[in-house]
């Protein structure tokens, strides 16, 4: 699972998507879960990171993060459309 | 070094809620870095705000609507040149292209040199003539009909599926959903632009423009692809981004390939979602937002105007992806004296 190459993604959390013109914005929890997939982590290193960093319990970031990829994967900014587990 | 200056007439000063291009090609030549320039702003309606914009255009000339004839407008052409010596008219308008494009030799004559599509290419991409085009060059077109005459509407809903686009000749579309509504659109808009209308299949999906320059020899000068950010009432782009899309821009350099084709251009493009292109329009200018093309690093309207001077042009390969326009209003303070003086005498 992998997030566009030419995707742009800000400091402040605003994705550009260069091919269609398109914006969007996003938390900062989105932010790091967009930084980890750029470095190519798996979701089980991306669900130990959150998991270490912020107060939520595992069941909880699985439903979110499933939430997260299908948006992403609902916009095109992902370059595989594999099914992924947390 | 002491730039040359040139002598550029240009139309579409109406920078009004459904913009000429004038006032943002006028920009781009200012910004030329191969020559400074005095421009001389041509126009059809006493309240072209570029009438009144001192800043931009030097002096202005008001010309007759096309349906006054080309030997009309040639008579008035001759009146302004020998006041002002004129080195390139830029045509904006398509209503305005054909008298243009038939005297470009004459104008070529007195030294005034223009860069626009031939006769055949300004035909051949009409509206009525998409079917054919789309044919001919292997370029997706959504599928359309042309109708002379409301009795033809009521067979449409064998051929086309609701909702589809009525379209004017030259301007004007709507989306129609019921039979009622395409012979509501039918007779509004051949009422204000005349006969035939289009019908066209509707492609749901997201709009995109391409603006560009084409040598007249197969090659691209320049192409810069837009997404329209925020859009008037009037589907006229008031905000819009530059984006890489090198399907579109594929599509683009078939174009110009194919047609040879000679001038500014706008494509009017609509991918659906399944990620298929199709060329709804072929705008034979350049369009109101040309000034974006300037801004991400290609200044077509300075290019425009040197191959129309007959000098070489290097390609442009490269553009800024990610920078937007936002356009806005402005309210100028203008003397009464100043409307009657082009009401009037035609001249500011």
């Amino acid at each position: 699972m992998k997030l566009r190459k030419n995707v742009a993604v800000s400091e402040a959390g605003l994705l550009f998507n260069p091919v269609t013109g398109e914006s969007y914005s996003v938390n900062p929890i989105g932010v790091e879960i967009i930084n980890l997939l750029r470095e190519e982590k798996s979701p089980e290193d991306i669900s130990k990171f959150i998991l270490g960093k912020f107060a939520t319990d595992k069941a909880t970031f699985e439903k979110d993060y499933h939430d997260f990829i299908g948006i992403l994967e609902h916009h095109n900014l992902l370059d595989s459309h594999e099914e992924t587990k947390a | 070094m002491k730039k040359r200056k040139l002598k550029i007439a240009v139309t579409g000063l109406n920078a009004i809620d459904s913009p000429g291009p004038g006032i943002s090609v006028i920009r781009a030549l200012r910004e030329a870095a191969s020559f400074d320039v005095r421009i001389i702003g041509l126009s059809y309606e006493s309240l072209e705000p570029g009438i009144y914009m001192h800043d931009l255009v030097d002096r202005t000339y008001s010309i007759p609507y096309p349906t006054a004839g080309i030997d009309t407008l040639l008579a008035r052409l001759e009146y302004i040149h020998e006041k002002e010596k004129l080195d390139v008219i830029i045509p904006n308008f398509d209503a305005e292209l054909y008298p243009f494009i038939k005297l470009e030799t004459k104008l070529k004559a007195m030294g005034i040199h223009m860069f626009l599509p031939t006769l055949h290419q300004f035909e051949e991409r009409q509206k009525v003539n998409l079917n054919e085009f789309g044919k001919k060059y292997n370029i997706n077109v959504p599928r359309s009909k042309v109708i002379h005459d409301l009795s033809m509407v009521y067979s449409l809903q064998s051929e086309f599926s609701f909702p589809m686009i009525v379209k004017g000749k030259f301007y004007d579309a709507s989306i129609a959903y019921s039979i009622e509504q395409v012979k509501s659109y039918y007779n509004k808009i051949s009422a204000k632009w005349g006969l035939p209308i289009i019908i066209q299949e509707f492609i749901h999906g997201t709009e995109f423009n391409v603006t560009g320059l084409g040598d007249g020899k197969g090659n691209t000068i320049a192409a810069v692809p837009m997404r329209k950010q925020y859009i008037t009432e009037k589907g006229k782009a008031w905000g819009g981004i530059s984006i890489s899309d090198e399907e579109m821009l594929d599509m683009t350099r078939k174009f110009l390939r194919t047609t040879k084709w000679r001038g500014g251009f706008e494509l009017e493009l609509m991918k659906n979602k399944d990620g298929e292109l199709y060329m709804l329009e072929i705008n034979p200018r350049l369009p109101a937002w040309i000034y974006l093309a300037v801004g991400v690093g290609q200044n077509i309207p300075e290019a425009l105007v040197k191959l129309a001077m007959g000098e070489k042009v290097k390609p442009f390969t490269k553009y800024t992806v990610g920078k937007m326009f936002v356009r806005y209003s402005w309210d100028m303070i203008v003397d009464r004296e100043e409307f009657e003086q082009i009401s009037i005498y035609g001249e500011l």
